[in-house]
Order: C-alpha cells, then sequence, then structure tokens
C-alpha cells in the first residue's frame, strides 16, 4: 500500500492495521526516515519536500510491486510526507511484513534504498545562508545497484 | 505538449507547467531539450548542464533517444533526493 500525504502518520497505529489479523505474519520490520538538522556543518532550520503528484504514487508502487515479486511478504506499506518539515519530523515510513524475518529485513532496506532514487522527490532546505536544493548522493545510487547486481 | 518542471529547474525557469506546440523537428528528448534552450535565456540557463536533467515522458524515467509526440507529458528536473 502506497500513500503520499502532508500530514504526519502515527508508527505504531500504522504496523498494528497493517498487521491486523494476518496470522501468518511472523515478523514486521519498520523504517521511519526523520529530518536532521544539519548537513555539510550548516544548521538545517527545516526542509520542503517537493514531489511530482501522480509520477510520484506510480514509481512508488512500481517499486513495491519490485519489492514483492523479488520477496515473499505478506503486506507491504509506504507513506511518504511533503512539504514543510522541521527537524525531528519523519518524513517517510516503509514497512514490511512476512512469515520469516529475513525476507521482511531485505525487502524493508531494498525499498528504502530504491525509493532515494527512483521518487519523484525534492528536498529545498532551509540554511543560514539561505535555501539550498539537496544534490543526490553518489552513495544512494551505490546503495540502489547492489540490488540490480544482485 | 504538456510540460512540466520540478525543484530548482522550476526555480530558474519561472513556471511549474506549460502548454506547448510540438515542432515538426522535435521527435526525441534530447531535440526537445535542445529546442528548450533556444528559448530564452532562463531556459539555456537552467539546462545548460544537462547532466543534472532527468526526463520522464508520461511518468516513466526516459533517456535522451526517446520519442516525444503531441500529448505527451514531459517533465524535467534534478536527479531525486526521496527518502
Amino acid at each position: 500500500m502506497i500513500r503520499v500525504q502532508p500530514e504526519d502518520f502515527d508508527v505504531g497505529a500504522e504496523i498494528e492495521r497493517l498487521g491486523e489479523g494476518r496470522h501468518e505474519i511472523g515478523g514486521i520490520v519498520s523504517f521511519v526516515g526523520v529530518v536532521r538538522d544539519g548537513a555539510g556543518g550548516d544548521r538545517i532550520g527545516a526542509m520542503t519536500l517537493e514531489h511530482y503528484p501522480g509520477m510520484t504514487e506510480k514509481k512508488l508502487g512500481e517499486i513495491e510491486a519490485e519489492a514483492r515479486r523479488r520477496w515473499a511478504l505478506e503486506a507491504s506499506l509506504i507513506v511518504h510526507r511533503y512539504g514543510r518539515l522541521e527537524p525531528g519530523e519523519r518524513i517517510v515510513l516503509v514497512v514490511t511484513a512476512a512469515a520469516h524475518r529475513q525476507a521482511a529485513f531485505e525487502a524493508c532496506e531494498f525499498l528504502v534504498d530504491w525509493l532515494k532514487t527512483k521518487a519523484p522527490f525534492w528536498k529545498l532546505e532551509e540554511t543560514s545562508t539561505g535555501p539550498r536544493w539537496v544534490e543526490a548522493h553518489a552513495s544512494d545510487d551505490a546503495a540502489t545497484k547492489r540490488w540490480v547486481a544482485e | 505538449m504538456k510540460l512540466l518542471y520540478f525543484a530548482w529547474l522550476r526555480a530558474k525557469i519561472g513556471t511549474s507547467e506549460e502548454t506547448i506546440e510540438l515542432p515538426a523537428d522535435v521527435s526525441t528528448v534530447g531535440h526537445l531539450l535542445e529546442w528548450l534552450k533556444r528559448r530564452g535565456p532562463r531556459f539555456a540557463d537552467a539546462l545548460k548542464d544537462a547532466s543534472v536533467v532527468r526526463v520522464a515522458v508520461n511518468q516513466d524515467y526516459v533517456p535522451w533517444d526517446h520519442p516525444v509526440r503531441p500529448g505527451d507529458e514531459v517533465a524535467l528536473f534534478p536527479p531525486v533526493t526521496g527518502g
């Protein structure tokens, strides 16, 4: 399941809802991405996430479908926020549930790596020297490619 | 054709969305970028370094030699930074 929204999410409630009544699930893994207050030495006042409505949902759906093709998942959820977020606020939630933990752990890491490089989001940071667009990191590309090589 | 611009490309070009008549000699994404660069200094500046421009046609990432047709939705943006 995919959701793209400006609102915050309740991690506990989301996990509970995903696993409710699903007794074939033996393990649930979650990742929560949070806004940091500093990068490259500058303090970040806040960041604004811009996205491409329509394509975002399409790409997240494709990434989720790919994870479910590769691993035996019983359930999965991606919630990605957009808009202005302050340090400490949650940006993204990825939850994977499977009969066994290994599939849930691996699929969760895969989803986080892939949405970094394939989901059409852009981040504008508010710094002490003015607004600054976050550049894509080569390390994120490498993290994504690792799943292609396998 | 509908053109969409995101992030600093939107800021540099000065608009987020426009509808254009596709010139007859523009048949690929690469041609489209070359044509856009000739539309004015804002476009020339925003698109001067093609290595930091990504393109989606009808909401799928495409390479420079991908065809473009009237009625397509074409989006230009910097490399994405989700998560």
